[in-house]
């Protein structure tokens, strides 16, 4: 009887969470959507080894992680700005790195960025739940966060690694210019804030997570007092509560919530690898 | 009704009654609105009218996530809101009296709660009764759920008069067990699983909730109409 392919963890590192394209529909439920902060990135990750789009692989934030791999597989790491070490061999990411039964693999810690992902040929293969094996850290759902001495499943590889030696990867930019699109309480604010908003450098607050990117800047003052009846948060949404300080909703956002939405950034992407501290500027989509 | 835009991809569906409207039959108007928007829009969904990631309704609104058009989209829900206008004066949801009256429906699920909250008392001096008059009140509502939110499979439940709206706890419990029933504003829930809450704690049930292997996951999605009987 063969043992079951596993990727072991030797160090989780800050935090290690399996992701995929995470599980849109059950919003209505109250169930967050997850996924990959960067799903862009996981589905070229999934590429370059073989795997399809939606494969799991793994979220590594800041400091890296370390694993072992129990069978011989393709893997690819994307993302941020780390050294990729397969054994004693220098890695590299953006490109598909066939490795032998055993080897270690260490990822990070970062240079520049936040976050890396990790795909294996076969993909992870915990069990799905609603449909994803994404960890949602808010609600709990998924996996939990990976720890030291985790031993997580390979699924079979399906198909070729790419034929691609490097893919170019995006250079992570110094500044943030996000583009914003209608907020569904636009009217909730002053003209004050929109001026504020688009006319003022925001700063990327260290409390920040998965499920959302908190902001430090000038205040947005409101036109509206009061509370707003819990409603319906899309991703990118950006919420202003109590203390006027912009809040940007990634992949574990809450489904609703009680405070107005002021706009909706279109591409949230960039915030996954905004360190603490990046500047974050605003423009409206017609630049 | 107002359709409000939501970046590139999505609507929100704003049935918040006009300012004019009596404090005191608002909020019932307004969660007939968004009960029958999401009934409507759950249907055209399924017959291929319309297409939508996420529908997701909320206390006075129904967003709609994930569409290919939504300009297309906004053009459609004019065209449908004379239907959701009559379907929200239909008897039953124009006479909050008769939702207060309690009549039985098979399709009805039915909570066993033991009524031993530790707020209960709280709850019966706000309203002006003793536990007992508490305890009929809530298995003497039919409930509805207007929407889930906070965390999954957690129910939002209609039903109570708006007199009866109570505030948050000024500090919130730092874990509040699974099964909790409680009460805030204008609306009863059910804590699926256990975690921080600020809601008053009327009573538990066993019942389970949330199960991701059931189908659908949630035992109380939108749209579910609930009563409470004494465990």
């Amino acid at each position: 009887m063969t043992h079951p392919a596993t990727i072991e963890v030797l160090s989780a590192g800050a935090l290690t969470t399996v992701q995929d394209l995470g599980r849109p529909g059950w919003a209505h439920l109250g169930v967050p959507r997850s996924g990959a902060l960067d799903p862009g990135a996981l589905r070229l990750a999934n590429r370059l080894v073989g795997n399809p789009e939606h494969a799991a692989g793994l979220e590594i934030t800041l400091t890296g992680c370390t694993v072992r791999l129990t069978r011989a597989a393709t893997v690819a790491v994307t993302g941020a700005e780390v050294p990729v070490q397969a054994g004693a061999r220098p890695g590299d990411t953006g490109r598909p790195l066939s490795v032998p039964a055993g080897t270690v693999l260490r990822i990070g810690p970062a240079r520049r960025g936040v976050r890396s992902w990790l795909a294996v040929s076969g993909g992870i293969d915990v069990s799905p739940v609603l449909g994803s094996r994404a960890s949602d850290t808010l609600s709990g759902l998924g996996p939990p966060p990976l720890r030291d001495g985790d031993r997580l499943p390979l699924g079979e590889p399906v198909g070729a690694p790419a034929p691609v030696d490097l893919t170019v990867c995006p250079t992570l930019p110094e500044e943030l210019h996000l583009t914003l699109g209608p907020g569904p309480r636009e009217d909730w604010f002053t003209p004050t804030a929109f001026d504020r908003l688009f006319g003022s450098a925001y700063t990327i607050s260290p409390v920040s997570n998965r499920v959302g990117a908190r902001l430090a800047g000038a205040t947005l003052p409101r036109a509206v007092a009061g509370e707003l009846p819990s409603e319906g948060i899309v991703l990118g949404a950006v919420q202003v509560p109590a203390d006027g300080q912009p809040l940007i909703f990634l992949a574990d956002h809450p489904t609703t919530g009680g405070y107005p939405v002021i706009g909706v950034v279109t591409d949230v992407t960039p915030l996954a690898q905004a360190r603490p501290g990046t500047t974050v500027r605003f423009h409206g989509p017609q630049r | 009704m107002r359709i409000r835009q939501v970046g590139a991809h999505a609507l929100l569906l704003d049935c918040t009654a006009p300012a004019d409207t009596p404090e005191a039959v608002a909020d019932t108007r307004e969660a007939a609105f968004v009960e029958a928007w999401r009934a409507e829009l759950w249907r055209r969904r399924e017959r291929g009218d319309l297409i939508a990631v996420e529908i997701v309704p909320a206390a006075r609104t129904v967003l709609l996530d994930g569409l290919p058009d939504p300009t297309t989209t906004a053009g459609q829900l004019t065209r449908w809101a004379s239907a959701v206008t009559a379907a929200t004066t239909s008897p039953d949801q124009a006479d909050p009296q008769a939702t207060a009256r309690g009549r039985a429906d098979a399709a009805d699920v039915v909570v066993p709660v033991t009524f031993d909250g530790p707020d209960l008392p709280a709850v019966a001096e706000h309203w002006g009764v003793d536990v007992p008059a508490v305890r009929h009140r809530l298995t003497s509502t039919r409930f509805r759920v207007a929407f889930c939110g906070f965390a999954p499979g957690f129910p939002y439940l209609t039903g109570l008069p708006a007199e009866l709206a109570l505030p948050r706890l000024a500090t919130p419990r730092p874990r509040v067990p699974a099964g909790s029933v409680a009460l805030a504003g204008p609306y009863a829930g059910i804590y699926p699983g256990a975690s921080p809450g600020g809601w008053q704690l009327v009573g538990r049930t066993d019942l389970v909730l949330f199960d991701v292997a059931a189908d659908p996951p949630a035992r109380l999605g939108p749209g579910t109409t609930v009563r409470m009987a004494a465990a």
